[in-house]
């Protein structure tokens, strides 16, 4: 059996008494490619950016690498990290978000190579050798001297996809990455996501593609209420629902 | 279709008329020229003392201070200034408490008390002393007038005015910078101070630069105020020289006119500076911006 990359241990987070997550357990192998999916608001979004602790969680454990993150355990004692040490776990987690968020007072390059060189202290020439090659690999060798502003909303999503793996990531976390993007422009990033796949990547993928899951995800987990309501592989979920949720959900976005 | 080739559909038309423009700039222009005509006119002003005294080495020497004190407290009032909007921001609750102290506490009392304050420190503490209480470890002492010459007073208050209305500035250029922004940098393993210098101040810079812009002119109309604790700036000299051969007026003109030169010239490195910091929310190399603000898409 393969190595655990994740282990999310019944994960439970609230916003107030607006409970968000109700006890998420789930595995993810090194190499895998798990894709969640669901309704707007079902906590999806929220589990991701928990397990790279953007969101602190109330209950449960959440296992990265075999290191429990945002907290260190003495006993039955937990003890929250310093901030430090949260940033040294999250550099082996990279993340792509919805909107992007690339630096837009950057060029794509320097995007990229920002972290290298002031986190992981990467010289500046490797760290340029890298960023380009990084470019290169998400076809975007051309626009290392663009500022994102000048960039389609599809090229964006590949830079930041590459600025994420400039840090040599163990695993990658994707929020949605094709759902703020013009359909014609979906396919480039989809592409770029799948040969990351193929290279063995490590990916957890929030998506509304139902046939990059199908074509892509190992597993699929399907998240309503904060809860997962059924998991498995591809066909199973997508294509042989059990659940009376699942098969509602899948009849409107099929 | 169209037929491109054909331009017999161009649009060529006779523009609408502005008359109102014209009957508002000339009676602008009459005005204008009737209260130049008076002032020029004017028996009791003696131009020529203007000119004597518009390059009087005093005048300039005065000009050097008042440029050198708002220089020096735009600096140290845009740190401190930046240092507590940070705190304001703090997750800290005493951080937060301290830095709103300090704001409430210089923008609610006038620039010129404290102008006089830090003047008469003296008068307060004769002696300062910095060392380490209930020691015997002495770094510095002596008498405050010999520490803190008129000059200094005049910094230390004009600076810490500053940082008090700057912050909020600041804050506002802090708070605009795209939350998304901030998330990204903790993805990628950043700390929050290195996220603060590299990813958030920069662009916070362009909504903080113009209102700036503003703080500075602010500033070197106010190092006047400083002539109530005698520093030698540009309005001091020449309130001194008026106040021997009696032409106020005229020293008025000539430190009125070097206080116009040097906030207009100090329009041009803002205008740079806008630049430096607008880089990525524009067109660059002269390319149409369509894109120009939109970052991303919401």
């Amino acid at each position: 059996m393969a190595e655990l990359m994740v282990d999310a241990r019944s994960v439970r987070k609230s916003y107030g008494a607006n409970q968000v997550l109700n006890g998420i357990s789930l595995t993810v192998e090194q190499g895998e490619v798990l894709c969640i999916i669901g309704p707007s608001g079902s906590g999806k979004s929220t589990f991701l950016r928990c397990l790279n602790h953007l969101e602190s969680i109330n209950g449960g454990r959440i296992y990265v690498n075999d290191e429990l993150m945002g907290y260190r355990q003495v006993g039955k004692v937990l003890h929250e990290l310093k901030p430090k040490d949260i940033a040294r776990q999250r550099q082996s987690i990279g993340m792509v978000f919805q909107r992007f968020n690339l630096f837009p007072h950057m060029t794509a390059l320097q995007n990229v190579i920002e972290a290298p060189i002031g986190v992981a202290g990467v010289n500046p020439e490797d760290a340029k050798t890298l960023g380009l090659e990084l470019l290169a690999q998400v076809g975007l060798a051309d626009k290392a001297d663009h500022y994102p502003a000048q960039l389609s909303g599809g090229q964006q999503q590949r830079v930041a996809i590459a600025r994420a793996l400039a840090m040599k990531p163990k695993l990658m976390l994707f929020d949605e990455p094709t759902s703020a993007l013009d359909p014609e422009l979906v396919g480039d990033v989809l592409d770029v996501m799948k040969n990351l796949a193929k290279a063995g990547m490590t990916m957890i993928v929030v998506t509304h593609e139902m046939g990059f899951a199908r074509e892509v995800a190992d597993k699929v987990v399907f998240i309503d209420k904060g809860l997962i309501v059924e998991q498995g592989t591809p066909k199973q979920v997508l294509d042989n629902p059990q659940e009376s949720r699942t098969k509602a959900f899948l009849n409107k976005v099929l | 279709m169209v037929d491109t080739t054909d331009h017999n559909d161009d649009v060529v038309a006779i523009p609408l008329r502005h008359p109102a423009r014209w009957i508002f700039g000339g009676v602008a222009a009459l005005l204008l020229l009737s209260f130049i005509y008076a002032v020029a006119s004017a028996k009791s002003i003696q131009y020529e003392l203007v000119g004597k005294f518009l390059f009087d080495h005093r005048i300039i020497e005065g000009m050097g201070v008042t440029l050198f004190v708002t220089v020096v407290c735009m600096s140290f009032g845009t740190i401190l200034a930046t240092l507590l909007a940070i705190m304001k921001l703090s997750q800290n609750p005493i951080q937060r408490w301290l830095a709103t102290g300090f704001i409430e506490f210089f923008r609610g009392t006038p620039l010129l008390l404290q102008i006089v304050f830090w003047g008469y420190l003296g008068i307060i503490f004769p002696q300062l002393v910095l060392g380490v209480p209930y020691t015997d470890i002495v770094f510095l002492s002596g008498d405050t007038s010999d520490l803190i010459p008129a000059l200094v007073a005049g910094i230390i208050a004009l600076s810490l005015n500053e940082a008090a209305y700057s912050a909020e500035i600041v804050r506002a250029g802090i708070l605009a910078v795209d939350g998304g922004q901030v998330e990204a940098a903790k993805s990628l393993g950043m700390s929050s101070s290195y996220t603060m210098r590299k990813i958030v101040l920069p662009q916070a810079m362009r909504v903080i630069i113009p209102p700036m812009g503003n703080e500075f002119i602010g500033m070197l109309k106010n190092t006047s105020l400083l002539q109530l604790i005698a520093v030698a700036e540009l309005y001091t000299a020449a309130s001194t020289i008026s106040s021997a051969n009696l032409a106020q007026i005229e020293l008025l003109i000539v430190s009125g006119f070097w206080y116009l030169v040097m906030t207009t010239v100090l329009g041009f490195p803002q205008r740079a500076l806008e630049k430096r910091y607008g880089r990525g929310f524009e067109s660059v190399g002269g390319r149409a911006a369509p894109r120009a603000f939109k970052v991303g898409r919401r």
